[in-house]
């Protein structure tokens, strides 16, 4: 496998041109997700889906004012993506292979096997992946898995005039990120953290990880992520033992206390062997009495 | 500059990384201000309030760049006894005639020393304010004595540092909280950190757009920057001077090679009917001896030889006489009260889309629908080639269909990567583009089109002497491909120019007054220097010097800073190490530096020109502004401005502030259409708020490249006003829901988006609310998304000298709701007009 | 920015414009829930029958064995509908995947569909006493003449034996299928969603049969059918108590009020079941009290997750707290 490949996106250089999100459907032929205004600051693409795979989110943030006038202060501006985690939920969830690690240690749906089970969309953790109705399949980033084969960026990398989308090998991603943070906070920019960059959260660290200047969930991000399948082997201890319960309690409905079956019959096998059977309470009054 | 020019804002962004400090004006919090390290809101419209007290705060401190202003300026330049200033006249300068609405500028003048210019040589007067002369003269500006009067210790009364001092000292940081609504602490941060950035070490830069420009003192307001940028010396340095950013591709190509009315290419005066006789008297009356502009012969003459060949002989005048003249205001705005007059009966409409994107968009509708013919060229049906059809005035009533007899030509064009050619970008670089794909079905190329255009209407021409212009034309490109597209390459070479050898020049100095060379644009003159085209180069940044002079080619001389003389100090040394751009090298004798220097290569810094010396040859080595007849950075402008010399706050034309400077309101040079089609607002309570338009990056201009794109409609897809939290809950307008927009022009409605980016500002003692609006949508123009057109509710008012109109400030009133429909949008306006 | 106080007090949070942060599950009504009741019904069924057969009650277990065979087909059909692309339907057994419950449910339901399936034979076969009659008129498939006699009911009866693996393993995985989400009131459920659904399962297995055999031979199914509604109704308790906040989706709206119909729906079935043995109105009543609230609950528990998944606070809160807590562990 080639080195892992990653995108840092630095919020604090962001200006909201939203030209990623219009060079990300450009290379990738999405459709448009509809003509509708919002009335969220500048966002009309409300957040990831399946025809929008960069999404950027703005933030205002007011500043309470002595004369009671809560002027804007903040502007934030983020452009959101899939994470290409290192546990991803819907590569593990996907039943038919569709969705797949690449040699760039990237996530991505091949589109030809997709059979539009669904799955993949309530497992991802950051509400990333999602099935395009007209269509019937998952769709969501490739971090432009067809340009990085052919040795190019990404599109919306390509794109960002600031660079406030930055492409690259993620460790050296990581280690550019942390010392943009550093000097953030040494400017006086305390909020300034990393998202998604530590390989020890709760999806093994992000492929695409950002720069932020507030809360995960002010950009409508998780606070603290975590693969769901990283509780699967619990998952199933619990359906086991649901389904040996079940089947014990049949097999007590049928063999309990005073034999609550009914009228046996004389099976082959079993008939004979059976428990003698008599009225309990649960069987019936009337014996065979139809 | 983040809204509007994403592209270029990324090196601010970069300038950021490395410790500039950002600030940002706007009467908006926008995507700029988000990034910026302080954003001031101001109110629209009195920004001169603002840069008249940041200049005000360098002259009462003694903060300017001494030396520089000494050496590099008129500020010691004495100005005539004739001079009242707008202190001592209540608003207005010396010279104002009340018949014609115009200035006499003679009064401006600098003091006299014998030898006074002829009246129609110092420019002004109704002839030019009626022709916008002064935008004739683009970088030159008009003649002033080349050696005036001068006293270098700045203590003279009338001298103009004097002169400045006292106009501005009124404008103070108590003015810019009263009328900017801008705090105290905003202006002293502001203040303290443009002047602690500039000096020999530091420089300061101002970059501006429309939001500057459109207004009734536009040109005042760069006049005032371009003051505060002399004064600290940030002027022909780099990291200096003032940024004007263009609103769209190669508009600055479009003033270069114009389409303006006024101006031959390469900011050439376009000859007047009454004023100009001949070619000799022609170049007498426009410009100065002095200066670069000292050659303008060459540059004309190479221009006519440019476009009429061996016809163009000395014996003809160079074909002079074939030059269209103009007979008056042929501007925008007057064009179209001419349609709706009946003057005016055909209008070529190219790429652009004034039934949306110009103000007042129902005069300019009513004017359509009052031409015989009308030809729209565009990538897509845009609404000014279906207002017959689908303009508002049908849903109204004022238009019916059926009575509308403009007959429309709709001709598909081709877009920029259908075609090749250059653009010239807002830093003058001309960068050349290749053809991606073709055109599909019938669209072609602006040059096609003109080039064909011509060749029809040549074959239709007669022996008539009235034919002979466009007869003797030199119309020979060569073709090529299945639809015999012109070379632009050819057209490029022919705007470079030929010497007497038939090779193309290398620069505008060899250009000749005899007819030996021709030149299509002499600014552009080594754009095709060694036969090769110099603006295709792409020689990536990182394989040469910051400067990067082998990316493209920008005019003049491919130089990318103009004036940078003036980066060294008056002795040719950098001013400092750290801002050394161009400097004298005095054991080769000749100038030298990072980027091409801005003068004579050869004269020393200590050269003093001769007596009587004319052109260049009159400049001294210590003369950086090498198109002024001094040499000097004028401060205070002796003639060519139509409104006065220095800048002065003027409320805009529809303000709800009274003017607490001057009991002149508003600039009293502004050009106003006092016209039933396009009334302008009363004055009073019925429009009580400040209403300000503008672009968001989501959209280009009137929309007819963004509205039909997907990708792009869905980003922004309705038009939208945006309020204040206090507007909205003072109006009762709700979130995403719908106003109506009201002026006397028209009724507009649009959703609601209530922001804390939009803030009310105290000015004089109360609130005042601005009301933003986009002006992107349309009715129609083959738009995934429509809306009401924001530009119908701008009045038709424009600035004296360039006529470009006022669209960033104005009044309004707003409801809540949707508007009314049909006639009852009429009666509502009618209301508001009478009511 | 948004700040919403949302109805608990503890549960201030910050959220985008109160936009979800993960995506709803995206399957629909009635084709999900209704395959979750069908499944269930199937896998509890199968065990019915192999218990039934074992112990020789042959008209329970024909009736159990059909349930068992139709559900498993009925919810397979509506699964494959409920696809983005149904025509690729088969590509859930492209691969095995063990990290993907719908993998591993695929080859479960697919195994429990064919046994079931298979298993239906075995009654065809005419020495089986008590078998089916031919089910095609005028072809003789069954019967002691019938040219599979002596090999279908070996089949069917291995078949039987082999579903009474998968049936509980049918009933029970789809807990997990749901539990295996970002969606917090599923995932955070995944102790009690098994045994939920499992007496789900039983409830309406229980019902099915019940009502689809002689009360004197239904007796075990109404065993079935009280347990499973016990087992349901204390599950769910269960759930709801150790979830909390996050409790509050099937407490609440549309998922609370299906939940709710549910639990007296199931309980209520549970209690005429056990006198239901007495008349066939009260075994009528039972049976489709539990049906219906199997499938209530079924409905509910979509309801509930999409519910959970659209109002961020779900997913915000309890991580926030998450990351308080560690931080504070980190601090002392």
């Amino acid at each position: 496998m080639a080195e892992r490949m990653g995108f840092f996106t630095d919020t604090s250089v962001c200006i909201g041109c939203k030209a990623c999100e219009v060079a990300c459907k450009e290379w990738n032929q999405l459709p448009d997700d509809g003509f509708v205004f919002e009335a969220t600051s500048y966002d009309n693409t409300g957040m990831l889906g399946a025809s929008t795979w960069r999404h950027v989110a703005f933030i205002e943030q007011a500043r309470p004012a002595p004369d009671g006038d809560d002027g804007v202060e903040r502007w934030l501006m983020s452009s959101d993506v899939c994470k290409h985690c290192t546990h991803a939920a819907c590569l593990d969830v996907c039943p038919t292979g569709a969705l797949f690690r690449t040699e760039f240690d990237t996530v991505v749906v091949q589109s030809d096997i997709c059979n539009g089970c669904g799955y993949c969309v309530p497992a991802c953790p950051f509400g990333v992946i999602d099935r395009r109705e007209e269509d019937g399949r998952a769709w969501k980033c490739t971090m432009c898995y067809d340009r990085q084969r052919g040795g190019l960026e990404p599109a919306c990398a390509k794109a960002c005039p600031t660079d406030s989308i930055q492409f690259g090998p993620l460790d050296e991603l990581r280690s550019r990120a942390e010392e943009r943070v550093a000097r953030l906070r040494a400017d006086g920019r305390e909020e300034a953290r990393l998202y998604g960059e530590s390989p020890s959260d709760g999806v093994g660290g992000a492929g695409a990880f950002f720069l932020l200047l507030d809360e995960p969930e002010v950009y409508g991000l998780p606070p603290d992520p975590v693969v769901t399948t990283r509780d699967l082997p619990a998952l199933w201890r619990w359906a086991g033992a649901a389904a040996v319960s079940a089947a014990g309690a049949v097999a007590l409905a049928f063999l309990g206390p005073r034999g609550w079956g009914g009228s046996r019959g004389r099976g082959r096998w079993g008939g004979s062997r059976g428990l003698p059977g008599s009225h309990g309470v649960l069987g019936s009054r009337g014996g065979g009495g139809r | 500059m983040a809204e509007c020019h994403p592209v270029g804002f990324q090196w601010v962004v970069e300038a950021k990384e490395r410790g500039a400090r950002v600030f940002h004006v706007d009467p908006r919090f926008t995507r700029t201000s988000a990034l910026a390290d302080r954003h001031l809101p101001i109110r629209a419209g009195s920004d001169i309030v603002l840069l008249g007290a940041l200049i005000n705060h360098v002259l009462t401190n003694g903060l300017e760049f001494r030396e520089y202003v000494l050496a590099y300026t008129n500020a010691a330049t004495i100005v005539s006894e004739d001079f009242r200033d707008t202190e001592d006249l209540d608003g207005l300068f010396s010279g104002w005639d009340p018949e014609t609405a115009t200035y006499d500028p003679r009064s401006w003048a600098y003091e006299s020393t014998g030898e006074q210019p002829p009246a129609e040589r110092a420019e002004g007067g109704p002839l030019h304010a009626e022709a916008a002369g002064a935008h004739a003269y683009g970088a030159g500006g008009p003649a002033a004595h080349p050696n005036p009067r001068t006293d270098p210790t700045l203590t003279h009364p009338r001298c103009v540092y004097q002169i400045l001092k006292r106009h501005f000292a009124r404008y103070t940081p108590e003015l810019v909280e009263r009328l900017c609504g801008i705090p105290r602490d905003g202006f002293a941060e502001l203040a303290e950190a443009v002047t602690a950035n500039s000096g020999r070490e530091r420089t300061t830069a101002w970059v501006y757009s429309v939001g500057w420009t459109q207004h009734t003192v536009g040109a005042q307001y760069i006049r005032s920057a371009s003051i505060l940028q002399l004064l600290l010396g940030n002027m022909g340095r780099p990291g200096g001077g003032i940024l004007a950013l263009r609103g769209h591709a190669s508009i600055q190509g479009s003033t270069d090679i114009p389409t303006l009315f006024n101006i031959l290419p390469g900011y050439l005066d376009m000859p007047h009917a009454e004023r100009h006789e001949g070619l000799d008297q022609y170049l007498e009356l426009e410009g100065g001896a002095t200066g670069f502009w000292g050659n303008r012969r060459s540059y004309l003459v190479s221009l006519l030889k440019a476009w009429w060949g061996d016809a163009a002989t000395e014996a003809n005048d160079f074909c002079f006489g074939h030059l269209p003249r103009l007979t008056g205001d042929h501007g925008h705005y007057t064009t179209v009260m001419g349609q709706i007059d009946g003057t005016v009966k055909g209008y070529f409409v190219i790429g652009e889309n004034p039934a949306v994107g110009s103000s007042g968009g129902r005069a300019q509708r009513l004017g359509l629908a009052n031409l015989d013919w009308l030809v729209v060229r565009d990538l897509t049906l845009v609404e000014t080639a279906t207002f017959w059809l689908d303009g508002p005035e049908l849903e109204t009533g004022e238009l019916r269909t059926e009575e509308i007899g403009t007959e429309v030509f709709f001709l598909p064009a081709a877009s920029h990567v259908e075609k090749e050619g250059t653009f010239t970008n807002t830093q003058r670089l001309l960068q050349w583009r290749e053809k991606a794909l073709d055109p599909p079905g019938d669209c072609r190329s602006e040059l096609w089109f003109y080039h064909r255009l011509g060749k029809l209407v040549r074959q239709r021409m007669t022996d008539d002497e009235i034919d002979r212009p466009v007869r003797e034309l030199t119309w020979d490109y060569p073709e090529h491909g299945p639809h015999r597209e012109p070379s632009a390459e050819a057209v490029l070479r022919e705007i470079n120019g030929v010497g007497p050898d038939g090779r193309a020049l290398s620069s505008s100095t060899q250009l000749r007054p005899d007819g030996s060379t021709a030149c299509g644009c002499w600014i552009y003159c080594g754009v095709y220097a060694d036969e090769v085209n110099q603006a295709a180069r792409r020689r990536p940044g990182r394989e040469q010097s910051p400067v990067a002079p082998e990316w493209g080619w920008a005019w003049p001389a491919n130089r990318r800073i103009l004036y940078n003389r003036a980066s060294a100090d008056p002795e040719g040394r950098p001013w400092s190490e750290r801002k050394a751009y161009v400097w004298w090298d005095a054991e080769r004798g000749e100038w030298t530096g990072h980027d091409v220097p801005d003068c004579e290569l050869r004269k020393p810094p200590d050269h003093v020109p001769p007596e009587g010396a004319r052109a260049e040859a009159a400049l001294a080595g210590t003369d950086p502004f090498i198109m002024q007849s001094d040499g000097k950075g004028w401060l205070y402008v002796p003639a060519g401005l139509a409104d006065g010399p220095l800048p002065a706050h003027y409320e805009p034309h529809e303000s709800p502030v009274t003017n607490p400077l001057y009991a002149q309101q508003a600039n009293p040079a502004r050009r106003t259409y006092h016209r039933p089609e396009s009334p302008y607002n009363a004055p009073g309570g019925r429009f009580p708020y400040v209403l300000t338009t503008y672009r968001l990056t989501e959209h280009h201009t009137a929309g007819a490249m963004s509205r039909p794109l997907a990708y792009l409609a869905e980003l922004q897809p309705e038009l939208f006003c945006e309020v204040s939290p206090q507007l909205a809950g003072h109006l009762g307008l709700t979130n995403g829901d719908w106003a109506t927009i009201v002026t006397s022009r028209a009724v507009v409605e649009a959703r609601v988006l209530v922001t804390g980016r939009m803030r009310p500002l105290r000015v004089e003692g109360r609130v005042v609310h601005q009301v933003g609006l986009p002006y992107h949508w349309g009715w129609g123009g083959d738009g995934l998304v429509t809306g009401d057109v924001a530009n119908d509710l701008l009045p038709l008012v424009l600035d004296p000298n360039v006529y470009i109109q006022e669209g960033k400030a104005m009044t309004c009133d707003v409801r809540p709701g949707r508007r009314p429909r049909g006639r009852a949008a009429l009666d509502l306006l009618e209301m508001y007009r009478h009511g | 920015m948004t700040r919403e106080r949302a109805v608990v007090p503890e549960a201030e949070f910050r959220s985008y414009y109160g936009r979800p942060v993960i995506k709803p599950p995206i399957w629909h009504e009635p084709h999900m829930p209704t395959y979750l009741y069908l499944g269930g019904m199937s896998g509890v069924s199968s065990m019915m029958a192999v218990m039934a057969r074992l112990t020789g009650r042959d008209r329970l277990a024909g009736t159990a064995r059909v349930a068992a065979a139709a559900g498993a087909a009925f919810g397979a059909a509506l699964l494959a509908a409920e696809l983005g692309r149904p025509e690729r339907f088969l590509n859930m057994l492209r691969i095995f995947k063990p990290t993907s419950p719908m993998s591993v449910g695929s080859w479960i339901l697919a195994a429990q569909g064919g046994l079931s399936a298979a298993a239906l034979v075995g009654p065809l076969d005419g020495a089986s006493p008590g078998g089916l009659p031919d089910v095609l008129p005028g072809v003789r498939t069954g019967g002691p003449d019938g040219p599979l006699a002596g090999v279908l009911r070996p089949l069917g009866d291995a078949a039987l034996l082999a579903s009474g693996v998968t049936g509980p393993l049918t009933a029970t995985y789809t807990a997990v299928l749901v539990a295996d989400t970002a969606v917090p009131a599923w995932h955070e459920a995944y102790r009690e969603l098994p045994f939920l659904f499992a007496g789900s399962a039983m409830a309406a297995a229980g019902a099915v049969s019940m009502l689809g055999t002689p009360r004197a031979h239904a007796g075990p199914a109404r065993a079935v059918a009280v347990l499973g509604a016990a087992m349901e109704t204390v599950a769910g308790e269960a759930m709801e108590r150790r979830l909390g906040f996050l409790g509050e989706p099937y407490r609440t709206g549309r998922a609370g009020r299906l939940m709710r119909t549910a639990r007296a729906l199931t309980a209520g079935g549970g209690l005429l079941a056990v006198v239901a043995g007495r008349s066939r109105t009260l075994t009528a009543l039972s049976g489709l009290a539990l049906t219906a609230g199997s499938l209530c609950t079924r409905f509910g528990i979509l309801e509930a997750g999409r519910a959970s998944a659209a109002d961020p606070k779900y997913t915000v809160v309890p991580q926030r707290r998450r990351l308080d807590a560690a931080r504070e562990r980190q601090d002392s």
